[in-house]
């Protein structure tokens, strides 16, 4: 037999193939991951800030982001000559945050110790170099000595910060919340009176305005507190100066963070490289979703996959558990079960559209008619919201939860239950005691599968409830304290809105990265955590003959 | 039908295939007392019948073999008997099927009562995947005992029954699947005794064991025999002799014969009995 003859009946060629597939495939998914690790973990790490004096006497100082090669098609320069692109910050200044220099333009380039670094509340990053640092009228610092004076005073501003949010968000919050009640009150006897006339509301009218006018008055003491508190706070006042020498002054209640870069060494940076990764996890983001943390994203992805999982499974393994334990096996049976694995296979945007269109205006209108209709003609359940999307994809993900738990209960040997019946068990009693403990491993991965699909799932949820900024989470401290007619933020639309929708392209880039790295994060940790508890119900559960 | 040719070399055959056993004694006849009176039953899966017109008494507090070659409806009669059958599909029953005077198959008996009553321990050993402990509390659990100290004295008194208690009265706790085979199986007959039967079935409980291991549940069956009726279906023709006291030999659907089991095996009354126990088929 030639050897040919013998590689190909040994079946080698096939091996090769498949393993080479193999290669290629894990080559791709690792350089993918790769890529959104670098550059999304790379996003937080300070590096040098340069000043580039160029020949024509600009100076532009700032973070080289990337070098590129110029692309000049027809001439013999093609690709060989190469530009920096510079993050110089300072857009209210300049106008433009980031800067392209050709590297034939530079003439000098340097990395000067006091050249500092910004985050500030508004107009992105301020590179520069500090001038003076006052209290009112009173210089503490000047010129490099404010490097060292200013971190306490950032400190306390992030103190103050927090105190005026407090006074915005939970005081006057609640000032306002009860205001709110007060005014739907009124509407409420409002619409009555139309029901119901002749009965007098005169008492309960004045009542409502004695209230209202008292809630009015706490509003204008506390409005009061936070502008003292504002104004006390921002008296300490920088005075900073771009590269090129234009003066900006800043309140120090407007500094998130500042710091010299270019003096700190490796635990400095990793320092600052901290927390910024702690905010951008903890805190609410700025600047038009360009700067800041994503919380609000992080929470409302949570939230959402949770409810769709409270929806969804206990619905699919149920449904499951007819299909296969209780159904007679008919044509009806296997019609449904046709219906089922074809379900899952529907786009997802039908599902939002069906959301949108049964969830919102259908379920939703008549809740707010029935419910709420004193706040009509704003919608309260009537529009997107984080329950109707769990619901939509709920929905989604349910056929793929029936499917793996017939799969499930199928595979519990018949000698279990026969072992079970036997001893005198009535079915139910079997199939809870018995089935659904062993098939539990199976219903657990078609939870896993999902949770994977539904926390992917971005084109449903923004026609059912995903907003660019939310103002609120839809868990706080208000009654009844889940708030399910709220919109919410979601990872996987904040990295389509923050990729394309930004005003902000340059800034936003990196931004995009991170979110694909905290969203890549949760949905690992999501399933791991499912995976680590299958794999602890298989050992428990597994048979001596099979597993 | 008698034996016809040769009737020294059937006997000697017989005695070859049964030598060195020892027959067990059927005790002095309680009084003909019947645990179960099989009337006129026949059995259809679809269209194909199994079992043809089967009239017997199944003595109480014996143990009775049902023998015969495969296919020949021994495992679908016993399964009959504690209506395990109804978990297959297509399956039609006709005829009496009494215990202490009721028919199980009548409309209106309830079947949870009825396998409560009779027991069965399967051919491949079936323990569940739960601790050894609940393994055999389970029946009583499902009928809805909660008090421990119940189920542990149920617990102690059923292991020991299987002769099971001193192996593994140190560890209940662990799983019943990390025993050996014969102890699975004999955790299978502790949970069937557990919640106190008046009948054990068991369907070839020993073919999947090793020798020593089917050993010691032949014992226990020799003890049992004295607490509860016992139908074993069997291939094994040396256990069947060893362990019962009555045999009843099937053939095709049919019942052939049914007598006491030295009776059976030394001088069988058919033909087709003594073929099959001197190995001519089967």
């Amino acid at each position: 037999m030639s050897p040919l003859r013998d590689i190909l009946r040994r079946g080698d060629p096939a091996i090769w193939f498949a393993g080479t597939g193999l290669g290629i495939s894990i080559l791709m998914i690792s350089g993918m991951i790769g890529l959104i690790l670098w550059n999304g973990l790379g996003f937080f790490w300070p590096s040098d800030l340069e000043e580039f004096t160029l020949k024509d006497g600009t100076i532009v100082m700032g973070e080289v982001v990337t070098r590129e090669a110029i692309p000049a098609p027809g001439t013999p320069d093609h690709l060989k000559r190469f530009r920096l692109q510079v993050k110089a910050g300072n857009r209210d200044v300049s106008g433009a945050d980031f800067r392209w220099i050709n590297e034939d333009e530079i003439a000098a380039r340097q990395i000067p110790r006091d050249a500092v670094y910004v985050e500030r509340r508004e107009y992105g990053p301020f590179i520069g170099r500090p001038v003076k640092l006052v209290d009112g009228d009173r210089e503490i610092a000047a010129g490099v000595d404010v490097i060292a004076a200013l971190p306490p005073l950032v400190d306390k501003a992030h103190d103050d910060r927090k105190a005026i949010r407090t006074i915005e968000r939970d005081d006057i919050g609640a000032v306002n919340y009860r205001i709110e009640q007060l005014r739907l009150e009124q509407r409420a006897l409002d619409l009555d009176a139309v029901r119901r006339p002749g009965v007098d509301q005169t008492g309960a009218r004045a009542a409502i305005e004695q209230q209202l006018s008292a809630l009015q008055t706490e509003y204008e003491a506390l409005e009061q507190k936070r502008a003292t508190a504002v104004e006390a706070a921002s008296r300490a006042r920088i005075t900073l100066k771009t590269a090129s020498g234009e003066e900006k002054d800043l309140p120090v209640l407007d500094v998130f963070r500042f710091f010299a870069p270019n003096q700190l060494g490796a635990w400095g940076r990793t320092q600052v490289y901290l927390g910024r990764v702690w905010e951008f996890l903890s805190g609410d983001p700025r600047e038009s979703n360009t700067e800041g943390g994503i919380f609000p994203a992080i929470f409302g992805t949570v939230m959402m996959v949770m409810l769709m999982t409270v929806v969804a499974v206990p619905f699919g393994v149920l449904a499951a558990l007819y299909l296969r334990e209780y159904a007679r096996q008919g044509v009806l049976v296997r019609i449904v079960r046709i219906a089922v694995n074809n379900l899952a296979g529907v786009p997802s945007i039908v599902f939002g559209v069906f959301g949108l269109g049964f969830f919102v205006y259908f379920v939703g209108g008549a809740i707010d008619q029935t419910f709420y209709p004193e706040r009509l003609p704003t919608p309260t359940f009537g529009t997107g919201g984080i329950l109707w999307a769990a619901l939509t994809l709920g929905l989604l993900t349910v056929p793929v939860v029936i499917v793996a738990s017939e799969e499930a209960l199928a595979a519990v040997p018949r000698s279990m239950r026969e072992a079970s019946l036997a001893t005198g068990a009535t079915k139910f009693q079997t199939i809870l005691r018995v089935v659904l403990p062993a098939a539990a491993p199976g219903i657990l991965t078609g939870l896993i599968l999902a949770m994977a699909r539904g926390a992917g799932e971005v084109a449903p949820l923004m026609i059912t409830g995903v907003v660019k900024l939310a103002p609120d989470l839809p868990l706080d401290g208000y009654f009844p304290f889940l708030h399910l007619e709220r919109k919410f933020m979601h990872l996987g639309f904040h990295i389509y809105d923050v990729g394309f929708q930004s005003p902000n392209v340059e800034a936003a880039k990196p931004m995009v990265y991170a979110t694909a790295v905290l969203l890549l994060a949760i949905v690992v940790l999501l399933n791991l955590t499912a995976i680590i508890v299958r794999n602890r119900l298989r050992k428990k559960y597994q048979t001596s003959a099979f597993s | 039908m008698t034996m016809t040719e040769t009737p020294t070399r059937a006997a000697d055959t017989v005695r070859r295939t049964t030598a060195g056993v020892t027959f067990a004694k059927p005790p002095a006849e309680t009084a003909g007392e019947a645990a179960i009176r099989i009337r006129d039953a026949n059995l259809w899966y679809g269209r194909n019948q199994a079992l043809y017109d089967i009239t017997m008494d199944i003595p109480a507090r014996q143990a009775t073999a049902f023998i015969g070659p495969s296919g020949c409806g021994k495992s679908t009669l016993l399964r009959c008997l504690n209506r395990m059958n109804d978990l297959i599909d297509n399956v039609r029953v006709t005829g009496e099927f009494l215990v202490n005077g009721q028919n199980i198959y009548a409309p209106s008996t309830d079947v949870i009562e009825v396998r409560r009553r009779i027991g069965m321990v399967f051919q491949k050993s079936n323990p569940l995947p739960k601790s050894i402990y609940e393994n055999v509390v389970y029946g009583l659990r499902i009928a809805g005992i909660r008090d421990k100290a119940t189920l542990d004295e149920a617990c102690e008194r059923s292991l020991r029954g299987a002769a099971l208690w001193d192996e593994v009265k140190d560890r209940l706790d662990e799983s019943g699947l990390s025993l050996s085979g014969g102890q699975q199986q004999r955790l299978c007959i502790a949970r069937a005794i557990a919640i106190e039967p008046e009948i054990v079935l068991m369907d070839e409980p020993c073919s999947a064991l090793d020798p020593i291991a089917t050993l010691k549940v032949e014992e226990l069956i020799y003890e049992l025999k004295s607490k509860y009726t016992i139908v074993i279906v069997t291939h094994n023709l040396q256990q069947a002799a060893r362990v019962s006291d009555k045999t009843a030999f099937f053939w095709l659907g049919k019942l052939v014969e049914h007598s006491n089991t030295a009776e059976l095996f030394t001088n069988p009354r058919e033909k087709h009995t003594e073929d099959y126990i001197t190995g001519r088929f089967g």
